[in-house]
């Protein structure tokens, strides 16, 4: 093994050392003799079995200093197919056949087959006769409650204040130790429409539970990368209290329209344009990713935007249908792990 | 529509009040409804047979009306008032010998009888969750609910039930154990009961014992069980809670002999297949899908739309249409030729001690030693 190791050494001598590593790794070595051994060398590597893996050797440092080699080759080799390609693309000229699409992991999405389509009735008769049907048809206004978890720290407080400035007439409330099936009702009581709930754990905000009331549906997320608006980088200045825009992205299957539905349900029907601010649910491989900006149009061209805060990215854990009830209640969907989709390696998004 | 209605094995009811139909063969979907007026009133709660002959599905709706759905002619023939919305959703509906069965949530149990206009109305107690007909005695029918223990009644003697289940022992800390019967199953071929409660239990009781409690009491998971099915093959039970957990139970020891997997949102409805090893289940995540009950895989996953509430199978072959019937069939004959051939090779060997023999008979005792096993365990399965 060693000695076919070294063979290959100086058949990469010979070829022309390209790296420094190689180059310092020749400089050891005699001219002449390299070219004394070139003959033979080219005859040692032909001695190398047909399915001969780099992983085979032994030697630590020579299996390192192979695989280096081996991973040049392909580059070099990958380079030059490219070129070749790129002239006989020059070469044919208009004739050329079109480029092949790249492979992305958004366009290697299975499809789903509860994707909405528009004309549906069925599903449309779904949406229209649902919770949400009275704030679509704007028969009621939202209020919004947020509280958290028990005892808040920091950072959860301050994120609560932040969301509260972010969705126009929420009230955040100190949660009293009190259980969320006896806040639920009051809640009704004084006419809210959302009850909001930010779990806690080790000083930071990882749960909401967002609840529409008085009958449901009850979704519980988990939160993560909470960015408030003082770690912002070029942040704007504190939001005005105008309601803002609301932008909805990628919510298409029937699920996603379930949720996108209730992220709407949150703000107010008519947005001021006049605040000139935009909060943007984005939906990305069922992460759902929350910003808050304030935008301007520079000329008829441009357009600025500055981010107002706070952010932070959302994952639906389950859908359950009508007001928190983890106990008794019946779900619409729960987040299971797919080993199937797991073990394919395939993308299969719900939202 | 006739010819679409005659193709479709599977029946499900609705949260929207749609009816549809799905054909397995055809690997699809029917609604059966005028789009234009719908509204959720109509709210689909329960599904039955109309005869034995199963060309008439009986379907109950929200707002009290039952209305008769000819499989063959593809339309809704029948529209009865059988209640209003006051007395609740159905629980459950039954053919008694021409008469019609109704039970509501409130626990009103009414037997509407055929031409008549009067009719036997037996309260059963409030919170009613489920009603259910004994396949093998029409006139009995088990009732159950939410503070309603388990009553069989006997709809020709309707002034008493004929058996009330009793509440089990208070628990370790002397507090009564809350009762919540969500599903009802009559166990074939014995007088037992099987039942599945809102606190994840599922209970068996013996009313032709003298003891009122239940005879086994098993738990599954941590989630109101609410749905069970008996299938074909006698010994197990299939549960199905809010989760979206199923299970198949055995009803000797409690113990679950296996998870059936796939389902998203909870289950609102399940049906095994008469004498298939098939189970169909629904629920709030709006798919139907068909499990087999021997290897527990998936079988078909249909989107329907609408949240679910109610499965009603076929008893003929589901998803096979005719001619791929018969080519299982086929296959099965085959299997049992060759099984019968390796049997015949083996009775007909002789005992040879020749040893210039000997080799060649090592040799077919070997080919056969590895068709044998395999081709039995097949057998087996099947």
């Amino acid at each position: 093994m060693d000695f076919q190791g070294d063979a290959c050494t100086k058949t990469e001598a010979k070829k022309g050392a390209k790296t420094k590593k190689q180059k310092r790794m020749n400089e050891c070595k005699d001219v002449e003799a390299e070219t004394s051994v070139q003959a033979d060398s080219v005859e040692e590597e032909a001695a190398f079995p047909p399915n001969f893996s780099v992983s085979e050797i032994k030697n630590k440092q020579r299996r390192h200093f192979m695989f280096m080699k081996l991973k040049q080759e392909k580059r070099k080799r990958k380079l030059e197919l490219k070129k070749k390609r790129k002239k006989e693309r020059e070469a044919l000229g208009d004739k050329a056949p079109p480029k092949e699409v790249p492979k992305t992991i958004e366009n290697q999405r299975i499809y789903d087959e509860t994707t909405v389509n528009p004309e549906d009735e069925e599903v449309a008769f779904d949406e229209g006769t649902d919770e949400f049907s009275s704030y679509f048809n704007r028969l009621t206004n939202p209020k919004v409650l947020i509280t958290t978890s028990d005892r808040p720290r920091g950072r959860t407080v301050r994120f609560c204040e932040q969301l509260s400035t972010a969705v126009p007439d929420s009230h955040v409330y100190y949660r009293r130790g009190l259980a969320l099936k006896r806040v639920i009702p009051q809640c009704i009581s004084r006419g809210f429409t959302f009850l909001i709930v930010i779990n806690e754990d080790r000083k930071v905000p990882n749960g909401m539970v967002l609840c529409h009331l008085p009958n449901g549906p009850t979704a519980h997320f988990k939160v993560s990368s909470v960015r408030l608006r003082k770690e912002m980088k070029r942040r704007g200045k504190d939001p005005t209290e105008h309601s803002p825009e609301v932008i909805l992205n990628n919510f298409t299957t029937r699920l996603g329209h379930s949720i996108g539905r209730m992220f709407a349900a949150l703000f107010p029907h008519d947005p001021q344009f006049i605040g000139r601010q935009v909060a943007t649910f984005h939906n990305q491989r069922d992460f759902i990713f929350f910003r808050f900006h304030r935008y301007i149009f520079k000329n008829e061209k441009k357009v600025g935007i500055q981010e107002l805060g706070p952010r932070f990215t959302l994952k639906l854990r389950s859908l359950q249908k009508g007001t928190f009830d983890s106990k008794y209640g019946e779900y619409e969907w729960v987040h299971k792990v797919s080993l199937w989709a797991l073990h394919a390696r395939i993308l299969q998004c719900l939202i | 529509m006739a010819s679409k209605s005659q193709s479709c094995s599977i029946w499900v009811g609705s949260e929207t009040g749609i009816l549809k139909g799905v054909s397995l063969s055809k690997q699809q979907a029917f609604n059966f409804c005028e789009m234009s007026c719908l509204s959720r009133d109509q709210e689909v709660c329960v599904l039955e047979w109309g005869d034995p002959l199963e060309s008439e599905v009986l379907v109950g709706c929200a707002n009290g009306t039952v209305k008769a759905f000819s499989t063959e002619k593809g339309i809704f023939t029948e529209s009865k008032e059988c209640g209003d919305a006051t007395q609740g959703k159905f629980t459950g509906l039954a053919m008694m010998d021409g008469s019609l069965v109704t039970c509501a949530e409130s626990g009103i149990l009414k037997v509407w009888k055929e031409g008549c206009t009067d009719t036997i109305e037996i309260n059963v107690g409030n919170g009613v969750c489920r009603m259910r007909q004994n396949p093998s005695r029409r006139s009995q029918v088990a009732t159950g609910g939410k503070e309603n223990p388990l009553k069989v009644w006997d709809l020709e003697r309707p002034d008493k039930a004929i058996f009330t289940a009793k509440n089990v022992k208070n628990d370790w800390l002397d507090l009564r154990v809350p009762v919540w019967v969500r599903d009802i199953g009559f166990i074939p071929d014995s007088d037992k009961i099987v039942t599945c409660t809102g606190y994840h239990q599922m209970r068996v009781y013996d009313p032709s014992s003298p003891q009122r409690r239940p005879v086994l009491e098993a738990e599954f998971g941590e989630y109101p069980l609410t749905a069970l099915s008996l299938p074909a093959s006698q010994g197990t039970v299939v549960v199905g809670n809010t989760h979206g957990q199923l299970a198949v139970l055995d009803l000797r020891k409690g113990l679950v002999r296996g998870c059936l997997k796939g389902l998203a949102g909870g289950v609102r409805g399940l049906q095994c297949h008469p004498t298939l090893p098939l189970v169909a289940s629904c629920g709030l995540d709006r798919f139907l899908r068909v499990h087999s009950l021997e290897d527990r895989s998936l079988l078909h996953k249909v989107y329907l739309k609408s949240r679910l509430n109610c499965v009603l199978l076929s008893s003929r072959n589901l998803e096979l249409s005719g001619a791929d019937l018969s080519g299982e069939v086929e296959e099965v004959k085959q299997e049992g030729e060759e099984d019968g051939e390796t049997d015949e090779v083996w009775d007909a060997m002789e005992t040879v001690t020749d040893k210039t023999n000997k080799r060649a008979t090592e040799k077919a005792a070997e080919e056969n030693a590895v068709k044998g096993p395999k081709k039995r365990r097949k057998v087996a399965k099947k």
